[in-house]
């Protein structure tokens, strides 16, 4: 009895946040219980932080008490660091294996799952616009967060990491100067609004949320990281039934499909690259 | 578990602990965070999974904690400790480290308390630090390279100021440590 009452991960910590986690849940409905705990502690201890509370007890009773204080920690909880052309490599697989498929269609339907604040969307359609494929497809980019795809809808990005993004873009076969699809001020970078033409950013939550089309491509790079394996294998039975046979599911070069139920029903496309293609 | 942070002259470091550890039978898992350049990593990478006598590999995401393995953190991504699994994360770099070694300490710390042990290697700053002092909080053990023996000492002396460690050691010794502190497992 004494190994189970001292067994890894029941400490004390770990016990309130999964008190949080199941209070939120209760008062708000929002659900991030099976999201990855290890994570969730960082981002909680974040808000403790911004929030200048001496723990999470206080930022418990701070959240159910205060649906203002909820809507901040929601911002915190749910914002995911994202990047343009992140991984070039994997915009050269989609290049080189996806689109000359995608160009036999008359029309795709393209998801990008959990888009934060979209900067994987407009690199999809800057390499769309550059294959000339773009007026022949439409991006459903969904988020759970309002907030992120509002901010995704501007196309406004800070300007810093633009140097990074360059270097991605050129490494990611970029064929122009990255520097024509924005205008930058002094803190930011404009996107132009004719790579929104073809985007809808909507909100869908892969917790609770069903499908709501069937797609030629899904990508979800980088946001099931965050969930635990439960939740993983509910997204993955949520994009194998919104895919079409022959459609293609991209994720971050971290993941992997193996060990999921569905694991059988794809092929590698660009194995290191995290591209499967689904046969069944 | 045991944990190892390293920067800059840390991967020479870590493959001289390595080389003196058995191929088989090494009763604890091993996860390393070492900084290193996005593009340049693979070569190294390559060497060290190479040269470990034990079984040594990138994390996938929810990948099972495993006795007798290495695991290092992929590029660009935090890797951290869950009780039976591993977890990886793109949030903001910590100290500019992604991966960042207080992240591996802290949810190691977390997930495995006093059974903790950690080691800091050679490097350029203060990332480590934090981390190790949780360890030692929850009564886990710190391991530090001797900065004289670190092509740079300073991520080594950041984490000798900010706690009080087991042992401070040139790597070539941290090896035969490791096994004395873990004969009883075995």
């Amino acid at each position: 009895m004494k190994a189970s009452l001292n067994r890894a991960g029941a400490d004390p910590a770990t016990l309130q946040a999964h008190d949080l986690l199941e209070a939120i849940h209760r008062r708000y409905g929002i659900d991030f219980r099976a999201y990855a705990l290890s994570s969730v502690k960082r981002r909680l201890q974040k808000q403790i932080d911004l929030e200048d509370l001496p723990s999470l007890a206080a930022l418990q009773e701070q959240v159910l008490a205060d649906p203002a204080a909820m809507a901040r920690l929601l911002a915190t909880l749910t914002i995911h660091v994202t990047a343009m052309f992140r991984d070039p490599g994997f915009y050269i697989a989609l290049r080189n294996e996806v689109l000359p498929l995608l160009r036999t269609y008359p029309f795709s339907r393209i998801w990008v799952a959990g888009c934060s604040t979209g900067e994987e969307v407009y690199s999809l359609a800057i390499l769309l616009e550059e294959e000339g494929l773009y007026d022949r497809c439409r991006i459903y980019a969904t988020d759970l967060s309002d907030e992120v795809l509002n901010k995704a809808r501007t196309g406004i990005f800070p300007l810093s990491p633009m140097q990074e993004y360059t270097r991605n873009y050129q490494q990611a076969g970029g064929s122009r100067s990255f520097a024509e699809y924005y205008i930058a001020d002094s803190d930011f970078a404009i996107f132009r609004s004719a790579l929104r033409r073809n985007i809808v950013f909507a909100p869908h939550n892969l917790v609770s949320d069903t499908s709501f089309n069937e797609f030629h491509v899904i990508l979800c790079r980088n946001v099931m990281i965050y969930f635990n394996r439960s939740l993983q294998e509910r997204v993955h039975c949520l994009f194998h039934e919104s895919l079409l046979t022959f459609g293609y599911l991209g994720l971050g070069r971290s993941e992997n499909i193996r060990f999921t139920v569905h694991e059988k029903d794809y092929e590698e496309v660009a194995a290191k690259e995290r591209l499967y293609r689904k046969i069944k | 578990m045991i944990v190892i942070g390293g920067s800059l002259g840390g991967m020479r470091s870590l493959s001289q602990i390595l080389q003196g550890l058995p191929a088989r039978g090494f009763p604890l898992p091993i996860a390393v965070v070492l900084h290193r350049m996005k593009d340049a990593d693979t070569v190294l990478f390559d060497f060290l999974k190479e040269e470990s006598p034990l079984p040594a590999r990138e994390v996938l995401d929810k990948e099972p904690i495993l006795p007798g393995h290495i695991f290092l953190a992929p590029a660009d991504y935090h890797l951290l400790v869950e009780p039976t699994h591993f977890c990886l994360s793109i949030d903001e770099p910590v100290l500019h480290a992604r991966p960042s070694i207080d992240v591996l300490f802290e949810s190691a710390a977390d997930a495995y308390g006093k059974s903790v042990i950690a080691i800091v290697l050679s490097g350029a700053n203060r990332d480590g630090a934090d981390g190790a002092a949780l360890i030692k909080e929850k009564g886990g053990r710190v391991i530090v390279q001797d900065p004289a023996t670190a092509e740079s000492g300073i991520m080594p002396q950041a984490t000798l100021d900010a706690v009080e460690a087991d042992y401070i050691l040139p790597p070539e010794r941290m090896g035969p440590l490791l096994l004395e502190l873990t004969e009883h497992l075995r």
